[in-house]
């Protein structure tokens, strides 16, 4: 449904991003991770029409968005970041506007609107100015003129930036409720949503992407570094040489009583826990933490910014 | 196009702005509708069916030059700052449906700015005063391509900056550059007098002040608005290819 092929967006001297190639499949809903700048916003500006590529290609249901940018626009519903709206308009007024600048044939215009005010529930405000409902309210209009009209494509940036959780909640029930039907791409900072949310997460650093997996595959990915937890019945100090001949155990500390360190894999922890109960010493607490999406993050984030000052020159701009 | 028109007419009359500009233009309008009258009235000897109504053109044209940049000031600055321009950008618009959309309805306001000042001659009408009608139409739509052209000009400065009191202040200087330009015949000369003459916005209202048509008048005015129109076009393909709002 969308196709990025070799997407490069130059701004002036600097590049914002660099080589992009990914697809997202008919009815799929694509989380999009990064840090601020990694070139998640520009990716999805392309993708809405806002501005054009700087080399490569984007097609959007089959629309190029370049040799065909209003077929392309017509596919896609855009939530850009922020929400902006009027002010002095009407949600009704502001929707039926929509509607109009998105050529919605005059039949079809006003069940539109009611249908969108149903989606995003915003039947009780729909005579007031949105410049005056909260925030959460004005999200949720922003959402209601992507939905607008028959696109496919919904891309997503942010939604659930600046809300509170209740309104974050919301907001991200209404975008679950609508994978299936419509191929969605979204941006977030909060990775757990992601992660909630999404059935395939694309991480962006620096204009290029870092890793692209299921939300437990890039778990899987990185599992080299699992944390552990242990206490035990055992004198402080020869527990911790005992351990540190362990191997594969790394970054071995003494934490309130407890010692924490990285394991490699399983067979690490096993190792651990043998090595305890062949002294004959009583194992109090085993634990094994796994890791959060933010950690995955970082990690590969990190992974990548290693990989790029180990070969100079092929690294990100 | 409509879609925008509309949303501006909206934008124009939920704010007090439209109201506030067509009541100034109308009530100093009005007044120097006013003591122009008693001045003719007093002096006698005028041709007042012309000469009146030369006098009272002339001061529309003035007031508009004040007024219209608060019309403008908004229409593509506003969207900047607010970030909504972005999203008109995902629409299956052209960008010269977003000009000329935004064009129309600052043209539908200044008509209803124009249309009410009709009531000044209508008011002379039944007493004894003589009123040229044609003449006087001729004066009206020198006013009406002139209000278009400060338009179209205005638009032009509101999609160069997010800023609307920016906006208004440039397209007024500019609009009073375009008027003073002709003015200094001695520092200037004849030549080049001749030349600026030429590009002089109010130049082109005399012969309309004085009950004419000229069609390089008119050809020039509405060739003034294509410009800046199209202008204003490519400065918003501009900053879309460079990516800045």
């Amino acid at each position: 449904m969308i196709e990025v092929a070799h997407l490069t967006k130059e701004f002036g001297d600097f590049t914002a991003v660099k080589d992009l190639s990914f697809t997202v499949e008919a009815g799929e809903c694509v989380g999009f991770l990064g840090p601020n700048g990694a070139g998640k916003t520009t990716t999805m500006r392309v993708i809405a029409g806002i501005f054009p590529p700087t080399t490569g290609t984007v097609r959007v249901a089959g629309h190029d968005v370049q040799r065909d940018p209003h077929g392309a626009r017509r596919a896609v519903g855009y939530f850009p970041e922020n929400a902006p709206y009027y002010p002095e308009m009407s949600v009704e007024g502001y929707l039926a506007f929509v509607a109009r600048a998105k050529r919605l044939a005059r039949t079809v215009r006003r069940d539109e609107v009611e249908r969108v005010l149903r989606a995003c529930a915003l039947g009780e405000v729909r005579r007031r100015q949105v410049g005056k409902l909260s925030k959460g309210f004005r999200q949720r209009v922003g959402l209601a003129q992507a939905l607008l009209g028959d696109s496919q494509v919904l891309v997503l940036d942010e939604p659930t930036s600046g809300l509170d959780p209740e309104q974050v909640s919301e907001i991200r029930e209404l975008v679950k409720n609508l994978r299936g039907q419509r191929t969605i791409v979204f941006s977030s900072h909060i990775l757990s949503e992601v992660s909630q949310v999404a059935q395939r997460v694309v991480i962006i650093n620096r204009g290029r992407i870092v890793a692209e997996d299921r939300p437990e595959g890039l778990a899987r990915r990185i599992e080299g570094t699992v944390t552990v937890w242990l206490r035990a019945e055992a004198p402080a100090g020869e527990l911790g040489e005992l351990l540190a001949r362990v191997p594969g155990l790394r970054d071995l500390a003494h934490v309130d009583g407890r010692w924490r360190f990285h394991a490699r894999d399983e067979t690490t922890v096993r190792e651990a826990s043998r090595a305890v109960s062949a002294r004959g010493w009583i194992l109090l607490e085993l634990s094994r933490e796994s890791l959060s999406l933010e950690e995955i993050f970082l990690r590969l984030v990190h992974i990548e910014e290693d990989a790029a000052a180990q070969a100079p020159g092929q690294g990100a701009a | 196009m409509i879609a925008i028109a509309r949303r501006e007419l909206v934008a124009y009359f939920s704010s007090l702005l439209a109201y506030v500009v067509i009541a100034l233009f109308l009530g100093v309008t009005g007044f120097y509708f006013y003591s122009n009258l008693s001045f003719f009235l007093l002096s006698g000897g005028f041709d007042v069916a012309r000469g009146l109504w030369q006098f009272q053109l002339h001061d529309m044209r003035q007031i508009m030059l004040t007024l219209l940049p608060l019309l403008t000031m908004r229409l593509f600055a506003e969207e900047r700052r607010l970030g909504t321009l972005e999203l008109l950008w995902t629409y299956p618009l052209r960008d010269i449906e977003i000009v000329l959309g935004k064009y129309l309805a600052a043209m539908l306001v200044l008509l209803l700015m124009l249309l009410p000042t009709l009531l000044f001659p209508a008011l002379l009408l039944p007493t004894h005063a003589p009123v040229a009608i044609g003449p006087l139409l001729a004066g009206y739509l020198g006013l009406f391509l002139l209000g278009a052209a400060f338009l179209a000009c205005g638009i032009l400065i509101s999609s160069l900056t997010d800023s609307q009191v920016l906006a208004a202040a440039v397209t007024f200087c500019l609009l009073l550059l375009f008027w003073m330009m002709t003015w200094n015949e001695a520092a200037v000369g004849a030549p080049v007098l001749s030349v600026l003459s030429r590009f002089s916005l109010f130049d082109r209202f005399y012969v309309f002040s004085r009950g004419g048509i000229d069609t390089r008048d008119v050809t020039f005015l509405i060739l003034f608005s294509v410009v800046f129109l199209a202008w204003t076009v490519l400065a918003l393909g501009s900053r879309r290819w460079r990516g800045v709002r």
